[in-house]
This record gives structure tokens, sequence and C-alpha cells, in this order.
């Protein structure tokens, strides 16, 4: 659904609507997004990403911050963490 | 060692003020002194929480019946839930809403019954509902509560999906669930006079892709596809006892909110139980957890974890059988049942 052809404006917030929150859960093993009758199970590298959607750090940092912690290039990070957040964004579960 | 569940539905009370032709409440409801009391609640919604539950889903009947609401509400956030408010709107006033949001409420679920006033008072059974549940959208809306429309489809409103969907939109919902009715309980007794033609159903289908395409990043919409007319069965409750437990007013657990239309099935009760001593032991979780309980052709069939053999409930209510293959599965000898297809028909 979601088009990776659209970018993600580097100066954009993305954070976390009301009524949407990652949690941590010992009987699911891992990270969990709650949403609203929906719960999606997060891997670690996803989970890492929406930590970072606070709506204070723009979409530019998180990707420099990601490409400081991961040995990965930069426009490879860009382009996975815009196609998850924009997949996200789709689903109401992220504002952009 | 089972799964944890990941979702409780806390069926509060079987009142309601609404007569909707499909509720889902049993057949036989639970007066109201039977219901279990506010501490009770509490107990269970903490051990929920320590048994892994991630999300309450506050339901009934309609649970703004209950006058404890507010409080149950809170002892749901206090134990680390995250707190679902399923409501007809018709007695939530607004100011039971800003308690539930300051007690902390994080989604509102209200349910429509169709596009327009005339025909959704109709299909409740109450005059001024559709009105109420207009005030109520916009109060939550207000609070930036995410709100989810949901619209239960049947002969009489499928062909006015469009409507329903649009008024979603005016309503400023971020999600509308157009679910189809299942057939259970009061909606199998008045099934003759609900149940939509293969070609509405097939209209539908195709008003929610072109919907789905036309407001795609504006609003979710989430469709529970009738399975009457499926060619597999449904996950139904994503598996036996795997992921979801429910509790009824009087306090007994089920594995889903239909099961005790299943005779012979014995259910525990939080009174008398922990939740946790209950999910990992009730005969009736155990009765079809896993896949050890399966006949042929479910017991050989790769797809028998995807769709677990289908809905108990179904598979009883149409032969009698729990444990006979959802008759809605072409493999299943029952298939017939089904596929006969005439609403008109007595076919249980």
């Amino acid at each position: 659904m979601s088009d990776p052809a659209i970018p993600i404006d580097a100066a954009a917030r993305p954070r976390l609507p009301r009524g949407v929150r990652l949690v941590h859960s010992e009987a699911q093993g891992g990270w969990v997004l709650l949403a609203p009758e929906r719960i999606f199970k997060a891997d670690a590298i996803a989970a890492e990403i929406i930590k970072r959607c606070t709506g204070e750090v723009t979409f530019g940092q998180l990707v420099d911050d990601l490409a400081n912690s991961y040995t990965a290039p930069r426009e490879k990070i860009r382009t996975d963490v815009a196609t998850l957040l924009r997949g996200l964004a789709d689903k109401k579960l992220l504002e952009l | 060692m089972h799964e944890k569940p990941l979702g409780l539905l806390a069926e509060l009370t079987h009142r309601c003020p609404l007569g909707c032709p499909y509720c889902s409440n049993p057949l036989a409801l639970d007066p109201r002194e039977d219901e279990l009391d506010t501490a009770t609640w509490l107990r269970v919604l903490r051990e929920a929480a320590e048994l892994g539950v991630l999300q309450v889903h506050l339901s009934g009947g309609e649970p703004g019946a209950r006058r404890d609401l507010i409080d149950i509400t809170a002892g749901a956030h206090a134990a680390g839930l995250y707190t679902n408010l399923i409501t007809s709107a018709v007695g939530i006033t607004e100011s039971v809403l800003t308690g539930l949001v300051q007690a902390g409420l994080d989604h509102v679920q209200i349910s429509i019954q169709d596009g327009d006033a005339q025909s959704a008072d109709r299909i409740a059974g109450y005059a001024g509902a559709f009105a109420r549940k207009r005030a109520l959208a916009a109060a939550v809306v207000g609070h930036k509560l995410p709100l989810t429309v949901n619209a239960v489809v049947h002969r009489a409103n499928i062909d006015r999906i469009g409507d329903i969907v649009d008024l979603a939109l005016a309503l400023a919902a971020n999600r509308v669930e157009i679910a189809h009715v299942q057939y259970y309980g009061w909606a199998l007794r008045n099934r003759a006079a609900l149940m939509p033609s293969r070609e509405q159903v097939e209209r539908a289908a195709s008003a929610v892709a072109e919907l789905r395409a036309r407001h795609q990043g504006r609003i979710v919409i989430d469709a529970v596809v009738p399975d009457y007319y499926a060619r597999y069965p449904k996950p139904c409750v994503g598996g036996w006892g795997r992921r979801s437990l429910n509790v009824t007013p009087a306090g007994k657990v089920l594995p889903c909110h239909a099961a005790e239309s299943i005779i012979g099935l014995e259910f525990w009760n939080v009174r008398e139980r922990s939740l946790a001593e209950i999910w990992a032991n009730s005969p009736a979780f155990s009765a079809f957890r896993g896949t050890g309980w399966m006949r042929e052709p479910c017991a050989s069939c790769p797809r028998r974890e995807l769709d677990f053999g289908g809905c108990r409930c179904q598979a009883f209510a149409l032969t009698g059988d729990a444990s006979a293959t959802d008759p809605v599965c072409h493999l299943a000898p029952d298939h017939a049942r089904v596929a006969r297809g005439d609403p008109d028909r007595s076919w249980v």
C-alpha cells in the first residue's frame, strides 16, 4: 500500500499518535506496538526506529543517528526507515 | 507451556438499551445481580496483566450501564493495560467520558447500525441512538482520543458501506470496521432476516477495495470477511486458547465470547480461581487448544496451524459436534450444510 517513491521530508518529526505506544512485553518476548484493537510485534531494529519517533527528532536526525549506531550505508538506512515509517503512517500508527 | 494471551474481552454486563437483531450477547443473559463486583474486576485485570495480557476491551452489553466503569478503567490502566472501550454510546455521558479519559482510557470504539439516523435507529430499536452516537464521537475526538467506528453489516445495510465510511470520515474516526454478522446466538436465530446474498457480499468486497484505495492515509478500513462464502475457515480468535480470553459478566472465563453456545464445555470462574490457573488448566481452554483434538481432514491439513480448524462454535452450531471441521471449509465433510447458500432455508 505504501508508496516508497514519496520521500519523507528530512525536517519531518515522526511521532506516535495518541492511542499508539511501544511497550516491551516479557510474555511476548520482545517489543510490541499497541494500537486501537491491534497489536503488532516489532523486531529489534523496528523497535529502535520507533523509539526515536518522539516528535522531537527530525527524520534526518533519526537517519543520522541510526547511521552512526549501525554499520550500513546512510542511503540504505534512509530508504529502509522511510519504508517502515510510511507503512506505519498508512496504518495510522505514526504521524509524519 | 502455553502461549500467553494478548487480549482480554471484559464483558462487564449484558445489560444494554439497544436491541440489535445480531447482538453478540448469549441467548441466556447474566442477570444484574450475578455481575462481578468492582473489586473482583480489579483483581481480574491485575491478574490479566501479570499473565501477559496487553490490551483489555471493556465491553458488554453496554459497559456504560456499569456505575463503576471509571473505577474499572482506572484499575486496568494502573495494571499497565491498554484500555479500549467498546460502546453503543448510549449511557456514556460527556462527564463519564471525561472521567474515563482522566482514568487513562486509550481508545474508544462506537458501534453504528447504519449510515443514516432513521435506518440506524430502526435496526438498533432505539429512537435517538444515532444522534447520541454522533455526539459521543465528537466528544471523543474533542479529547483527542483515537476513535473507531464499528458497523455490523447484514442484508439491510450492506449496500450502503460507502455511506457508512463517509459517516466515519465525517466523525473524524481513524478507523472503521466493517464487520459482517457472525451467525451465533441471536444472529443465528435471526439469520433468515440478516444474511446477505452472495451477490451483495461480492459487491461489498469491491466497495471496500475501492474505498480503501480512495481513502488511503485518511482512514483505516478493516473488513471482517463473512466466512459463509469463503473457501477456508477463519482462524477463529487466532486459535482456541492461544491469543485471547473472555470474562463474562458473572465471571466465567471463555476462550471466545460465543463459547457458551457449545453444550458440554466446562468453564471455570474467576470467583473461584485465578486467571492464570484458568488459562493453563480450564477444561474449556484445554478442549480445543493446539492440534491434538483434530480429526481428518484437519489433522493432516497443511493449514492446521493457520486456521486451527476454523470456528468451534460454528462447527457445533451447524453439525452438533464441536470437534468437527468448521463446515465453512470446502474440505469439511459437512460443507454441504453451508454450500446450499440459500439464506431463507433452515440448515441448522
